[in-house]
């Protein structure tokens, strides 16, 4: 028996909760440069009780960055698509880092403070994200990796019960916003978002108090750590897009199916973001390829790489994610498809290992997303 | 009735010239939720080391090979509507194939359940 998924042995980073995730049973591998928490008691279990409780995330692998000087905004402005000028204090946006060719480098979050922007990317390219951002932006802009910090996710819907009760106050937040907030004494800086499709918070806390937050968190009934392994399960019913998986530079927002990742008419209207011609003009007409959602016939999982084929079994697209969706009880997956196969309901081939798998292109997300959303 | 196990992590209870095969309790551990298992087909030939099923769990696919040469005689159908099977009872109930063996002496080179208990203790 051998596993088919595999990555090179590269000495990997400690994550500040390492010794609490092994004390907890968590099985650690390798992931994006750490030692990560895979599972605790088995993916499908964590990945209902996500769904029906409150799952608690050790994501501080991610990048956190404070960036802060004289013209950020327009500055930013320059690299990714957002409306960056009109973002309200303590309000926060899903974007995009692009290339020039708009080519996506990355997906990140991005929050107004009061003198700056905090900003999340993903742990596997952070690196190049900050130099990317050091290469671009002008020499007044200031740019601080925050890596004393541990991140924190609280997903499901009893997020808020839990949490409000070791920090009152986080029930009053919406759908993608934040708020300083005070434990023990200590300031920590909260938002109500995720990447699981169900309510919850980020959570970004001082390296040195993360074991005494977590080990409270957990104290609550509705709270059980979670592996990366039910994340992305998770983020997969839910439409969320995996950088390095189902984005990277070959992809564009409209071929990602990102489309209001570019829906500020003013940005549209003055098109100097990265690759705004290319994106612009897919916007209109359709990219070639787009991404779209698949329900999979049968039990057995389609996997990234495997090819999309046509009738005559050449390849014309990818799985770029695939899995077993543990609250569909199927399997399902993401791929690019040629535009003219990406309407819902189109029935498509998935050539595996020799197999011919049958996907129907299904509306995204698999699983509603919860989101507690302020009045307009 | 003998056991037998390979670094792989299959394994292989011979009765007379028949085998029954499956994946240890170790290995359904590792691989955590089982989704799905695609088992061989009655007639199929198959020699010592070939991919003989596959088991997928929620994350990711895994090959089991064949611990022993010869046919398949009886695969376990009940995998298809309960994979979960191999996670409960790996060792038993969840087994995926019986073989008839062509070259018995092939099984000298396994292990036995104490060396390969030893074998997983240093893993």
């Amino acid at each position: 028996m051998s596993e088919q998924e595999e990555g090179p042995e590269i000495e990997n980073q400690l994550l500040p909760l390492d010794a609490w995730h092994r004390a907890r049973g968590g099985r650690m591998v390798p992931f994006a440069g750490y030692e990560m928490p895979v599972q605790y008691e088995g993916i499908m279990a964590e990945h209902l009780w996500v769904r029906e409780n409150a799952g608690l995330f050790d994501v501080s692998h991610m990048g956190q960055l404070y960036l802060s000087g004289e013209g950020l905004d327009a500055a930013l402005e320059a690299l990714i698509p957002a409306d960056v000028k009109s973002l309200k204090l303590n309000a926060q946006k899903y974007s995009l880092l692009l290339a020039d060719n708009g080519g996506i480098l990355d997906d990140l979050m991005f929050t107004r403070w009061e003198d700056g922007l905090y900003m999340v990317v993903n742990g596997a390219v952070k690196y190049d994200d900050i130099t990317h951002l050091l290469d671009h932006l002008p020499d007044d802009i200031t740019i601080n990796h925050m890596a004393d910090q541990a991140l924190l996710a609280l997903q499901g819907p009893k997020a808020v019960d839990a949490l409000s009760r070791l920090v009152p106050g986080v029930e009053a937040l919406v759908f993608m916003t934040g708020g300083r907030f005070t434990w023990r004494h200590q300031s920590i800086w909260i938002s109500r978002s995720g990447y699981t499709g169900e309510d919850g918070f980020e959570i970004s806390i001082p390296a040195e108090d993360v074991t005494d937050f977590v080990d409270a968190l957990c104290a609550e009934p509705e709270v059980k750590p979670i592996g990366l392994g039910a994340r992305d399960s998770l983020r997969l019913e839910a439409d969320l897009p995996l950088y390095g998986h189902d984005l990277d530079p070959e992809t564009t927002p409209i071929m990602a199916a990102l489309n209001f990742a570019v829906a500020s008419k003013r940005r549209r209207e003055e098109a100097n973001f990265p690759g705004a011609a290319r994106i612009l003009m897919e916007r209109e007409s359709g990219a070639i390829t787009r991404r779209v959602g698949l329900v999979i016939d049968g039990r057995q999982p389609v996997r990234e790489g495997a090819a999309v084929v046509d009738r005559d079994g050449s390849e014309v697209g990818k799985i770029t994610s695939g899995g077993f969706a543990p609250s569909l009880g199927a399997p399902i997956a993401m791929a690019y498809v040629p535009l003219a196969m990406a309407e819902i309901g189109t029935v498509i081939q998935i050539a595996q290992r020799g197999k011919v798998h049958i996907g129907t292109v299904t509306a995204m997300p698999f699983i509603p997303h919860r989101y507690v959303r302020g009045a307009k | 009735m003998s056991r037998y196990f390979t670094e792989d992590h299959e394994w292989i209870d011979v009765d007379g010239d028949v085998g029954t095969v499956g994946i240890s309790e170790y290995a359904q551990g590792q691989l955590g939720d089982i989704v799905f298992v695609d088992v061989p087909e009655d007639g199929k030939e198959l020699t010592k080391g070939d991919e003989a099923a596959v088991v997928e769990s929620v994350k990711a696919a895994s090959d089991v090979y064949s611990p022993a040469s010869g046919t398949v005689v009886e695969s376990n159908g009940e995998l298809t509507e309960t994979p979960g099977l191999v996670n409960e009872d790996p060792e038993g109930d969840g087994w995926f194939y019986k073989i008839t063996l062509s070259d018995p002496s092939e099984l000298e080179s396994l292990m036995d359940e104490t060396a390969y208990a030893a074998f997983v203790a240093k893993l």
